[in-house]
């Protein structure tokens, strides 16, 4: 049922609040009825006080970073350590091919690549393991562009230079059916001529060119218009990973007990819906595994003041 | 309960904005079209391509066989070439392939098979023709040598000249040629028998020569970068086959 709910709110389904709450968390619930506004206002504000991280979200960077530039340099100075790009390549000579790129060539050219089934069931192996979107906000190159024009545009808007608009949720999976239509409909890879991450890619590796253009026209339009557009409401390679990612053992973990429902976390996330759960009583379960959608940023983790948000590796703490 | 009048009419802006987006998104994608049905840019293929169609189906743009070229003649399209962006492709008069690999490595790292593993050999692939474009420019032609940098100081391409390093490709600009009667696409060539020079005349003492394409050609341009003239006086016709015009 979890589950069920936790695609749907992927899928482009509004988060609701749980009908059920468990017993543990119901009376957690009351509990915090009882602490009025003022008492929480200073808890919060003596939270705030204590606690300043960016953690987590410098790992990721310096992760990102290194691996991106291990396809770099693995070229330049012709190690092959890592060969190809970000949509298919060579980790030491065995197959990688991103899921995504896999399924546009396979609809396009309406044959099973033997060599791409090898490199893709890898990569499903991996990125299951390591939570699905991990891939979005740990490799991904335009989620770390996109990022930085967020920062802009949150600050714009903050000045009230810019208005932030939003589009509904379910156009990425109308336009994740489009996109895998048009690739059986006319033989192309019709996605992989727009998609940034690709873009982005083989232009980090093989040099620049034109195509840059247009990734540097969808940061400006994120910038002025639609906060983090394409990763949100765009990217089927991020419903894609999602999909892998939705039954992942790392994940990120909500408990009740401490959380004072300020919303820091809210404020920061690319996808809010999967923390609807630290609305308050909105929490069905004491503990909340973070749904699907979820690309394990960890901007979250640093954001909470009071720890509520955590890394968790399921059946890891019953295995230790 | 319905929602207030505000909120209703809030989701309807969402949503036709929704709509706009997707449809420019779309919109966007699909001007790969142009160049691609337009033609307007055709490519040299590197070796082993299959038909231009399935090539742009099956090629995942991911540029290993970029990585693997000894001699670097392959590039990556960019976004005016549509559906083409990533897909690589030889400029031949810059950097042709001369299968310095010899055993076709682009081939052989190509994950999607774009470029067909049917290929092993050099001899089996088929990128297009050559052809004598210019006969007026071409020297054996008029009976005339070459003598110095085939393609001038500042020309950057390289080539594997097997007598001088079995292993490392020189630069063209690194090795001078002094010839009585130029040679050079005969003599460059990679593939045995593909072209040959043949008399113009029965005069013995007619030193005029003419190159001859032969069936055995796989088009991979080393003439066309080779040749000496301003203007290529040898060309490939791209994917062009063995009997058509």
């Amino acid at each position: 049922m979890n589950l069920l709910h936790s695609l749907k709110v992927m899928l482009g389904a509004a988060p609701a609040r749980p009908v059920h709450i468990t017993p543990a968390a119901a009376a957690l619930h009351e509990a915090k009825r009882q602490v009025k506004g003022p008492d929480r206002a200073r808890d919060i504000k003596a939270a705030h006080a204590q606690h300043a991280s960016h953690k987590w979200r410098n790992i990721r960077w310096a992760v990102l970073i290194g691996v991106n530039l291990l396809f770099v340099l693995s070229y330049r100075f012709d190690v092959q350590l890592v060969e190809g790009a970000l949509t298919a390549s060579r980790v030491v000579g065995f197959h990688f091919a991103d899921l995504n790129s896999t399924l546009q060539v396979m609809f396009a050219y309406k044959h099973v690549l033997i060599n791409l089934v090898i490199g893709s069931t890898t990569v499903l192996l991996l990125w299951w393991l390591l939570g699905g979107r991990t891939f979005c906000s740990w490799v991904c190159p335009y989620h770390l562009l996109a990022e930085l024009a967020e920062k802009i545009h949150v600050a714009l808007a903050r000045r009230r230079l810019v208005v932030d608009y939003t589009l509904h949720r379910g156009t990425r999976t109308v336009l994740y059916g489009v996109f895998a239509g048009l690739a059986l409909a006319c033989d192309y890879t019709v996605f992989e001529s727009i998609s940034p991450t690709g873009i982005v890619s083989r232009a980090l590796i093989y040099g620049p060119g034109l195509a840059l253009i247009w990734v540097a026209g969808l940061l400006v339009y994120e910038i002025l218009f639609i906060r983090r557009m394409w990763c949100r409401y765009i990217c089927p390679i991020g419903l894609t990973y999602g999909l892998v990612g939705a039954v992942s053992p790392v994940r990120v973990q909500y408990s009740l007990e401490n959380c004072l429902h300020e919303g820091d976390c809210r404020k920061v996330c690319l996808v809010p819906h999967v923390l609807d759960c630290t609305k308050k009583t909105y929490a069905d379960d004491t503990l909340v595994a973070i749904g699907a959608d979820c690309t394990r940023c960890g901007l979250c983790v640093d954001a909470c003041p009071t720890g509520s948000l955590r890394y968790q590796v399921k059946y890891l703490d019953k295995l230790l | 309960m319905t929602p207030p009048l505000a909120s209703r009419q809030k989701e309807r802006r969402q949503l036709l904005r929704s709509l706009a987006m997707g449809s420019a998104m779309v919109g966007a994608s699909l001007f790969g079209f142009f160049p691609v049905l337009k033609k307007w840019m055709p490519r040299l293929r590197p070796p082993g391509a299959l038909a231009e169609h399935e090539f742009l189906a099956s090629c995942i743009k991911c540029g290993q066989c970029v990585q693997v070229c000894p001699v670097k003649a392959i590039r990556l399209g960019d976004l005016d070439e549509g559906f083409g962006v990533g897909v690589p492709h030889i400029a031949a008069r810059d950097q042709a392939c001369d299968f310095s690999c010899d055993a076709v490595q682009c081939v052989l790292a190509c994950p999607t098979g774009a470029l067909s593993h049917d290929i092993s050999k050099k001899e089996e692939v088929h990128m297009g023709l050559a052809r004598l474009d210019r006969p007026e420019t071409c020297l054996a032609r008029q009976g005339k040598g070459f003598k110095g940098q085939a393609r001038g100081a500042a020309y950057t391409g390289i080539h594997r000249y097997a007598e001088v390093d079995r292993w490392k490709p020189l630069r063209v600009a690194d090795h001078p040629y002094d010839l009585e009667l130029c040679d050079l696409c005969v003599r460059e060539c990679p593939i045995k028998d593909a072209i040959a020079l043949e008399r113009l005349s029965d005069d013995p003492a007619d030193r005029r020569r003419t190159p001859v394409v032969k069936q055995a050609c796989v088009g991979c341009g080393m003439c066309e970068m080779i040749c000496p003239t301003d203007m290529p006086s040898i060309v490939v016709d791209i994917r062009r086959q063995w009997g058509a015009a």
